[in-house]
C-alpha cells in the first residue's frame, strides 16, 4: 500500500506545481497588470459590432447524439482495459464473455452506421 | 501528519468544496466546472484507497465524457434564470420540505446501517498480491459474467435509444452520396455532339 502511494508521489508533486503555477499567474495578473477599465474596453467583442443576442441558444440535438455515442464507446473501452491487462491469466469463459460483449456492441455499431447516425447532413 | 494523510485531507476538502459549490453557484456552467473538480479530487481519493483503476475510470468516463454531456445540456437548455429566480420564493416551502424529508431518510438509513455476515461470504476472495486492474479483469469477466453481459446489453439499449429519440433525417436537403460520387465514370459524364454549322442540335 505504501509502495503504491510512493509511486504516485511524482503526480502529487506535479499537481502541486501545476496549482502553484496557475495561482501565481492569476495573482500576478491581479498585482502587476495595469487596469484601466472603460465601458468600451470591457464590452463583449464580436468582430467589431455589438453582440446580436445571448450565447445561450438552442443548437442541433445531433451534437448531443454524437457525445452520447462517444460515451457508450468510451465505456466499452473502459471494460476492455482490465481484460487486456489480465489477458495472460483470464480463463476461456472470460475470453468468450468479452467476445460476446464486443459482439453485442458491434450490433449496436452496425445499427447506428446503417441508420446514418454517424453522418452529418 | 504523513504525506498520505495530508493528501487525503486535501482531496477530501476539495471534493466537499466542489460539491458544495456545484449546488451553490449561480451560473450553471460554473456548477459543471465545480462538479469536474469534485470528480477529479474523488479520483485522488480512490487512488489513496488503492483503487487505481476506478480512479482512472472516474477521470476518463466522468470528467472526459459525462461532464461534457452535462455542459451540453446546460448550454442547450434555453433557460431564463431571472424568471426562475423570481418564482423561487413560491416553491421555497415545498423545496425545504423535500430537503427535510431526504435528510430524515438519510438519518434513518445511517441509523440502521448494518453489515450482514452472510454478505461477506458472497464477496470474491481477495486476490492477494495481484495488481489492481488485473485482479478486476480476472473477476469481472468470469465470476461476474452475468453482470458484465447485462452491462453490455444496457449499453446497447442506450445506444439504440439515443438514436431512436434524437435522429431525424431531414428530407429537404441534398445529401452527398459518396459511393455514387466515387463510382462516377468521367467518360460518361460528358457527351460530345458534332453540330453541323447552320443547324441546331
Amino acid at each position: 500500500m505504501e509502495d503504491l502511494l510512493r509511486n504516485y508521489l511524482p503526480i502529487i508533486v506535479f499537481l502541486g506545481l501545476a496549482i502553484a503555477l496557475g495561482a501565481i499567474l492569476i495573482l500576478a495578473a491581479v498585482v502587476v497588470a495595469v487596469r484601466n477599465p472603460d465601458p468600451e474596453k470591457v464590452s463583449a467583442y464580436e468582430c467589431g459590432f455589438n453582440a446580436f443576442d445571448d450565447a445561450r441558444m438552442k443548437f442541433d440535438v445531433r451534437f448531443y447524439l454524437v457525445s452520447i455515442l462517444f460515451i457508450i464507446f468510451d465505456l466499452e473501452v473502459a471494460f476492455l482495459f482490465p481484460w487486456a491487462v489480465a489477458f495472460q491469466d483470464v480463463s476461456m469463459v472470460g475470453f468468450w464473455s468479452m467476445m460476446v460483449f464486443l459482439g453485442v456492441l458491434t450490433i449496436g455499431f452496425a445499427y447506428e452506421w446503417k441508420k446514418g447516425a454517424l453522418e452529418w447532413e | 501528519m504523513t504525506v498520505a494523510a495530508f493528501t487525503f485531507y486535501a482531496f477530501a476538502v476539495t471534493t466537499i468544496t466542489g460539491g458544495l459549490m456545484t449546488v451553490l453557484s449561480r451560473n450553471p456552467v460554473h456548477s459543471v466546472l465545480w462538479l469536474i473538480l469534485a470528480f477529479l479530487s474523488s479520483a485522488g481519493l480512490f487512488v489513496l484507497l488503492g483503487a487505481e483503476f476506478v480512479a482512472m475510470l472516474l477521470i476518463i468516463v466522468y470528467v472526459g465524457a459525462v461532464a461534457v454531456l452535462f455542459l451540453f445540456v446546460v448550454m442547450m437548455l434555453d433557460v431564463d434564470f431571472a424568471s426562475l429566480k423570481a418564482e423561487m420564493t413560491k416553491y421555497m416551502p415545498l423545496g425545504l420540505l423535500i430537503g427535510v424529508i431526504i435528510l430524515m431518510q438519510l438519518a434513518l438509513a445511517f441509523g440502521v446501517w448494518g453489515y450482514d455476515e452472510a454478505a461477506q461470504a458472497r464477496v470474491a476472495a481477495p486476490t492477494g498480491d495481484f495488481p489492481n486492474t488485473g485482479a478486476l479483469g480476472l473477476l469481472l469477466y468470469d465470476k461476474y459474467i452475468l453482470l458484465f453481459q447485462l452491462a453490455g446489453l444496457i449499453l446497447l439499449v442506450a445506444m439504440i435509444g439515443a438514436i431512436v429519440l434524437t435522429l431525424r433525417h431531414r428530407i429537404d436537403i441534398k445529401r452527398q452520396n459518396i459511393v455514387a460520387q466515387m463510382m462516377r465514370d468521367p467518360a460518361k459524364a460528358m457527351e460530345l455532339k458534332d453540330v453541323k454549322p447552320g443547324q441546331g442540335l
